[in-house]
């Protein structure tokens, strides 16, 4: 299972990305690259366009500048590879599927369009659904479920995709402690199958025991690295505190302007 | 909105004409008759064609408005329907006659016109989608109105029957009307049959959607596309007024009787063919009733049995659970009543006076008297001369109770460090709804503790399988006298 990644590209290159809504920058020229195998936790304040960072490498947001290669090539190429966690509050719980229905949408990438997902996939979304201690659920519509449990199925619909890059958008806001465990786990164990894991993430108590790579961001690029090395109070007071930069004040005057 | 309205029921108003309304009000049950079976003989072709019509555009219909419902755009439906009327208006300018291909094409470009419109409004201002919705509606509507208005000043005899677009009349529907009808339907059973994944997911999940790499505004204006064909080949029947009824009505519908989106297309389209149906008939039967209006009541009426009826969120379901509930738990405190009369007497009568019980609930002998009534009902005890009995059952639901609210006082008062006389009432509510497997959790944390913090004996296992008080008998709860 374990991929030698030493040959090919890293699973994420991003170069001189910038985002604007409505002209305003609300990521601005982030260089990154992502390292296979890591387990890279991005922090930063609210509107520092953590979200808006994983939704532009995905495609989900038109970029200003910059460009995003995965392993080396555009999304589109290699869009099997990668999957993807949205943030809960993204879709209607109210809407008329049940928990394997969600979880079979994981394989939905790997089927030709028109194409129904078989008795294998249906084989892989159980496996996967076991994994995150779903299974009995399965039957389940999904507006009956615990904010943890509603999680626990977005990751058991990822592990569906078999991909080998991962984009997680919060997948410990507002969960119980046991669903946060139980996540955390699995972003080990996927780790340790030499899978590429990226968190959005909010919690800094927590940063140090989850995450061996961090990315500092707010708007800009802060610091990006081993946990170790970029984890300190100098680079955290200059993401968290630094919100009156210059860059910050171009920013508002760039917002204003008719 | 309910401008609209009022414009579309004065309309009704002043076209049909208050005398022949008498007329027919005087030989209804005559005409009624004859006119269904008429209908129902399917001998005349006018019939056959308003028929399989007006079923094909609810069943299409129905199918387009499932997907608008689940994702939240049944205004959607109601914006397009508005939208096509210029179309309508312009397709029949064209040749000066009623050609139906002139007038479909025209009404699907005006109605994607006015979708590309409320997707414009939303990307480029910071309304949101229902100001869009709404200015797309009545600016188009009013466009169609004041073409419809030109064309009717205009010279020429064939422009009659272009008011049937505003409120529809299944009587008019022509083959060429219901071969476009039948056509719309195959494609757009087709497109969900084959890219049915690809709806669901994008009508779901749209951002994974384009994180796989799919063109998710492909499907959105292919859905939209479709949607316009459905509404564009039912305006003859409905009208444009009503049709968004026809796409929403079914599905909401639908909505409330699964929880699955396969079988809610089905429901709906079902739903939706059933309502066609019966605003045909009622058009036929009632003479120059328009049809849309029946067709929409009928869809009402399938709403509202399904909001009364639906097995889990149906009112009349609900209503029922709920006073099931609060009838087992007026037993279950009656059960409980005996139980503390009996082991106050230390378990020395197998009967206790009714009198007695009613004291302990603290009510009036009458209102005892009909709690221990409902016990004899349900099988639970008997009661002879003003005197009580457990049945086997009965006994064993008592037991049961007492044991469940001991247990919990007991887990309040050890686990959540809460004194002895503050748990009581806590208990009262929790003991009607602890499952069969708390109480064993319970059990195994209290390490099956015998007695409650009040010191009053929990009841145990032995003593709901004896099947009745232990008078006489040296174990369980009889101990209460020893102690």
């Amino acid at each position: 299972m374990m991929k030698d990644f030493s040959t090919t590209a890293p699973p994420l290159e991003v170069h001189d990305l910038t985002v604007a809504y409505d002209r305003r920058p609300v990521l601005y020229g982030i260089d990154l690259t992502v390292p296979a195998g890591s387990l890279t936790g991005i922090i930063g304040p609210n509107g520092a366009g953590k979200s808006t960072l994983l939704k532009a490498v995905l495609g989900l947001l038109p970029l200003s500048a910059g460009w995003v290669k995965i392993f080396g090539a555009p999304l589109a190429q290699n869009a099997r590879r990668t999957g993807y966690v949205p943030q809960r509050e993204s879709v209607d719980w109210d809407f008329p599927v049940n928990v394997m229905d969600v979880v079979l949408m994981g394989r939905y990438g790997h089927l030709a369009p028109g194409r129904r997902p078989g008795r294998a996939d249906r084989e892989i979304a159980r496996a996967c659904l076991d994994q995150v201690q779903m299974l009995p659920l399965a039957r389940r519509q999904i507006g009956n479920l615990s904010g943890g449990q509603r999680q626990r199925v977005f990751l058991a619909r990822a592990l569906a995709q078999e991909s080998d890059l991962y984009f997680m958008d919060e997948p410990f806001a507002g969960v119980d402690a046991a669903t946060e465990a139980a996540i955390i786990d699995l972003l080990r164990e996927m780790k340790a199958r030499g899978k590429t894991v990226v968190v959005v993430h909010h919690d800094l108590s927590t940063v140090r025991d989850y995450f061996d790579r961090l990315v500092l961001l707010n708007v800009r690029l802060v610091a990006a690295g081993p946990t170790a090395e970029v984890f300190t109070p100098e680079l955290l007071q200059k993401t968290y505190g630094g919100r009156l930069t210059i860059l910050s004040d171009v920013v508002q005057s760039l917002g204003e302007e008719p | 909105m309910r401008r609209l309205g009022w414009c579309a029921a004065l309309l009704v108003l002043t076209t049909a004409a208050p005398v022949e309304a008498a007329r027919i009000g005087e030989i209804a049950d005559w005409n009624f008759g004859s006119q269904a079976a008429r209908f129902f003989s399917l001998q005349d072709p006018s019939v056959r064609y308003a028929l399989a019509g007006s079923m094909l555009l609810g069943l299409c219909c129905g199918l387009m408005g499932a997907f608008l419902v689940v994702r939240k755009l049944a205004l959607m439906g109601d914006a397009l329907s508005h939208a096509v009327l210029p179309g309508v208006a312009l397709g029949f300018l064209w040749g000066m006659t009623k050609n139906p291909v002139a007038i479909f094409a025209g009404a699907v470009g005006a109605g994607l016109l006015g979708a590309v419109v409320v997707q414009w409004i939303r990307a480029t201002t910071k309304h949101r989608e229902d100001a869009a919705l709404g200015f797309v509606l009545s600016s188009f509507f009013g466009v169609g109105i004041v073409l419809f208005t030109m064309i009717q000043n205009l010279p020429g005899g064939a422009k009659s029957g272009l008011d049937g677009f505003m409120f529809g009349q299944a009587a008019a529907l022509g083959p060429e009307d219901v071969w476009l009808l039948a056509g719309v339907t195959v494609l757009a059973l087709g497109a969900v049959g084959l890219f049915y994944k690809e709806y669901v997911l994008t009508s779901f999940d749209e951002g994974f959607a384009r994180s796989l790499g799919w063109p998710v505004k492909l499907y959105h204006y292919s859905l939209m596309l479709l949607l316009a064909f459905a509404i564009v080949s039912a305006l003859q029947a409905v009208g444009v007024v009503l049709v968004s009824a026809m796409l929403v009505i079914p599905a909401a519908a639908a909505f409330l009787l699964t929880d699955r989106m396969g079988a809610m297309l089905a429901w709906s389209a079902g739903f939706g063919m059933l309502a066609g149906a019966a605003g045909a008939f009622f058009s036929f039967t009632g003479r120059s009733l328009p049809t849309g209006p029946f067709m929409v009541l009928a869809a009402a009426g399938l709403f509202v049995l399904a909001l009364l009826f639906a097995p889990r969120h149906g009112m009349v379901g609900r209503l029922w659970r709920r006073r099931s509930r609060a009838a087992r738990i007026r037993r279950e405190n009656t059960l409980k009543a005996i139980y503390h009369v009996m082991e106050d007497g230390g378990f020395r009568e197998e009967v206790v006076a009714v009198g007695d019980v009613a004291a302990r609930r603290r009510e009036t002998e009458a209102g005892a008297r009909r709690g221990v009534a409902e016990l004899q009902r349900a099988g639970l005890a008997t009661e002879e001369g003003g005197r009580v009995a457990f049945t086997p059952e009965g006994w064993q639901r008592a037991c049961e109770i007492v044991r469940n609210h001991r247990l919990w006082e007991l887990y309040l008062t050890n686990a959540a460090q809460l004194a002895p006389d503050h748990v009581h009432d806590d208990a009262e509510v929790i003991e009607h709804m602890l499952g069969d497997e708390t109480v064993r959790r319970l059990e195994r944390r209290l390490n099956y503790a015998r007695r409650d913090p009040h010191g009053k004996l929990i009841p145990g296992l032995a003593d709901l399988a004896a099947g009745a008080p232990p008078s006489g008998r040296a174990a369980g709860c009889a101990e209460k006298g020893a102690a």
